[in-house]
């Protein structure tokens, strides 16, 4: 220690007369300089470019109103793009827009006179100033809903259905699981993981699905992944916090009381993809309402309740209060998801907010492990591997039951 | 005189006025067309109403060199010349260029031309005449002319027979006989043949029978269209005259009672079929136009890719009459527009 100190001053030593923020700041100017440069005159060094401009354009958001088609499009190339004329299934139409050019990765919106038929489809083709086309497919045209009351009360509705009451009815099983011996409850938690572990795989393939979907302005994919390692690393730096606080309070049984919140802060994160994709998909009227998309939702998601009463079965007595609040982290969140995803779906924003219940998944699974492990200190053990596949096979059996 | 639509449109029910007493069947009829577009048919299209461009925007026809309203009728009579024998030499001096056209308001298509047009001049003689066209391509790319008629060989206008194609800066002069009579076409005829036609290098080749028709107020359809995404796969715009809605917006004048023959062709390409439908009245058809006996009297006739015919009408009623190809997706694409009756 002494050795390596000495040799630091000695290194600092021939440049002591330089402040270190002016060491820090030099190179930050000199790089703002070179990059203003390369920006006014570098681009006129290479010349033109080989090919004709680059015309991409998307379109990020349906709106469908009687008699109307509005679109908000994208401009997701290199190049501004203007846009000439419309045309829907091979009709020219008359529409309205502020400005016909949209910028580099900018948006404007357009809105198309065409009298539209409820439940057909349509393909919008936009034509640039060069003829170039860039086509929009909507499956089936049904009017978007008016964001008003009645909207509102039922997303919240449905949220409720697909998330708070399920999770609820879940989480009645505590006083059984309080009950049962230790090996029980090891079992119990490999489901959960297994159940989780689905999850996750689940929202994958789906956020990978909605990625696609969309312009892929912002990243595509890659959101997916985005959200996913904020949402883990997030929770990481929660449960460390949440841990040196129990240690200072040494409380019994604090810890498990933590695992609960953290299971229930991932369910709600997924759940909050859960409500965007039912929102979302309510709002082009690919949702089938009904007694089966409540069932099957509230059998589904039933084993997230489970799910979160699980680690509490040491702890003594969780107050009333405690156990809604937990239930509200995890299954509130559909609401709100049920809210953006009718109101202001983006699909990929969409994959943000997947990426994110999938990261909270995974770190909610890797607390989980320590829990299953037996005596012995293994976490692979027939009973645990039994568990984790039949919380998996729950889960693959229940979605057959929720096809949105 | 030309005057351009936008300058009539303040002059209201004077330029109008003028408009009616500007109507002859033989002159230029420019100015009555263009005030035609001061009223009317604004109203067209939009919504249930049916298909429009973006309404507002309007074709720059000046910058296009050529309005379909004028191109109508205006038919080239080249420069004619007795010869010694009594026979009558035209000629003509036709040029390619390369040029961009905006075919609908704002849509910009890069296209291949005769004499900066599309349709290209429509080259008019008398059955029996001797015909000279020299052609000079001004084009960035080899071209010929092909004309559809009887001629010998080595002037049929196509790669490796006579003079075959014309490089850039070349120029040849084709020559033969104008038989038979009829309404007949010229297109380029240069490898990839589709693609030399569909820009743009086509135009109509009208032979008068040796004793004439009856006058009438002539009229010159060119149906075509541009694909303008280049996939070779349909076409993005339809029209009569390469411009979409040009005949919404500024409606064919026509006079009630006289007689109307449309020189009418179809060279769309990428398409296997187009047609013409009038409404509220009834036209003979002459088939290619080669005999003066019409075998049709219809309000709908199809036509592939190079056929052609004659139609003549004559309007009982005053009032606005749609025509449009009754393969309604390219109606609705800007193969669409109006008489006029007066």
């Amino acid at each position: 220690m002494e050795a390596g100190s000495h040799s630091r001053s000695q290194v600092e030593a021939p440049t002591g007369r330089v402040p270190v923020w002016a060491l820090g700041a030099i190179p930050l100017v000199l790089i703002v300089g070179a990059l203003a440069a390369l920006l006014t005159v570098g681009g006129d060094t290479l010349g033109e470019r080989l090919g004709p401009p680059v015309e991409e354009i998307a379109v990020e958001r349906t709106v469908l109103r009687p008699g109307e088609i509005e679109l908000t499009v994208r401009n997701t190339g290199p190049d501004a793009v203007t846009v000439a004329q419309m045309f829907v299934n091979d009709t020219y139409v008359d529409y309205r827009a502020t400005d016909n050019e949209i910028g580099r990765s900018g948006t404007e919106a357009f809105t198309l006179n065409y009298p539209w038929q409820q439940d057909s489809p349509y393909l919008v083709t936009l034509v640039s100033e060069t003829g170039a086309t860039t086509e929009h497919e909507i499956p089936v045209a049904v009017e978007t809903p008016a964001p008003d009351g009645g909207f509102y009360g039922l997303m919240a509705l449905l949220g409720v259905y697909v998330g708070v009451i399920p999770v609820a009815l879940g989480m009645l099983f505590l006083p059984f699981l309080r009950r049962v011996r230790e090996h029980w409850i090891r079992f119990f938690m490999a489901i959960t993981i297994g159940l989780l572990g689905f999850l996750a795989i689940d929202a994958y393939l789906e956020g990978t699905e909605i990625a696609e979907s969309g312009t892929g302005a912002f990243g595509g994919a890659a959101l997916l992944f985005i959200g996913a390692g904020a949402a883990y690393l997030g929770l990481a730096a929660l449960d460390r916090v949440l841990r040196e606080r129990g240690q200072r309070a040494r409380e019994a049984g604090a810890s498990a009381l933590q695992l609960s919140l953290l299971v229930a802060i991932g369910i709600g994160l997924h759940n909050l993809g859960e409500g965007l994709a039912i929102g979302s998909a309510y709002a082009v009227g690919e949702l089938a309402l009904g007694a089966f998309l409540v069932f099957g939702f509230a059998l589904h998601n039933t084993t997230e309740g489970l799910a979160i009463v699980a680690p509490l079965s040491a702890y003594r007595r969780p107050s009333l209060a405690r156990l809604g609040a937990l239930g509200l982290i995890a299954g509130a969140p559909a609401i709100l998801g049920a809210f953006i995803g009718a109101s202001a779906y983006n699909p990929e924003f969409a994959a943000l907010l997947i990426g994110v219940g999938i990261g909270a998944i995974v770190q909610v699974i890797v607390q989980l492990v320590p829990a299953i492990r037996d005596r012995a200190g293994r976490a692979l053990y027939p009973a645990s591997v039994g568990g984790i596949l039949a919380g998996a096979a729950v889960l693959y059996a229940t979605g057959f039951l929720v096809a949105a | 005189m030309k005057i351009d639509r936008r300058q009539l449109l303040g002059g209201g029910a004077l330029a109008a006025a003028g408009a009616l007493t500007a109507l002859d069947p033989r002159g230029n009829r420019a100015v009555a067309q263009n005030a035609a577009a001061g009223h009317g048919m604004n109203g067209h299209g939009g919504g249930a109403n049916g298909a429009t461009l973006r309404k507002g925007a309007t074709v720059d026809h000046r910058a296009n060199g050529f309005n379909p309203t004028d191109i109508l009728r205006d038919f080239d009579e080249g420069r004619p010349r007795r010869l010694a024998s009594g026979r009558t030499l035209r000629e003509w001096e036709v040029v390619a260029a390369d040029k961009e056209i905006e075919i609908a308001p704002g849509i910009k298509y890069p296209a291949w031309t005769f004499n900066g047009r599309i349709p290209g001049p429509s080259l008019r003689a008398r059955e029996g005449e001797r015909l000279r066209v020299r052609f000079v391509n001004g084009s960035a790319h080899p071209h010929t002319m092909h004309f559809h008629g009887i001629h010998p060989a080595e002037m049929d206008g196509v790669p490796g027979v006579g003079p075959g194609l014309i490089e850039p800066g070349k120029s040849v002069v084709y020559e033969f006989d104008a038989e038979p009579f009829g309404m007949h076409l010229y297109h380029c005829h240069t490898g990839p043949l589709a693609e030399h036609i569909a820009r743009g290098m086509y135009g109509a080749f009208i032979v008068d029978p040796k004793q004439g028709r009856e006058e009438a107020d002539e009229l010159l359809m060119m149906m075509n269209g541009f694909n303008t995404n280049f996939d070779a796969e349909g076409n993005q715009v339809y029209a009569v005259n390469s411009i979409a809605f040009h005949y919404v917006n500024e409606p064919i004048r026509v006079r009630r009672g006289e007689l109307v023959r449309i020189y009418l062709a179809n060279i769309l390409e990428y398409d296997p079929i187009n047609s013409f439908h009038l409404h509220g009245n009834f036209f003979e058809f002459f088939p290619t136009g080669t005999r003066l006996q019409p075998t049709d009297f219809t309000d709908t006739i199809g036509m592939v890719q190079g056929q052609r015919g004659i139609l003549e009408v004559r309007f009982p009623n005053t009032g606005m009459f749609m025509f449009h190809a009754h393969k309604t997706e390219f109606a609705d694409l800007g193969w669409m527009g109006f008489f006029e009756v007066l």
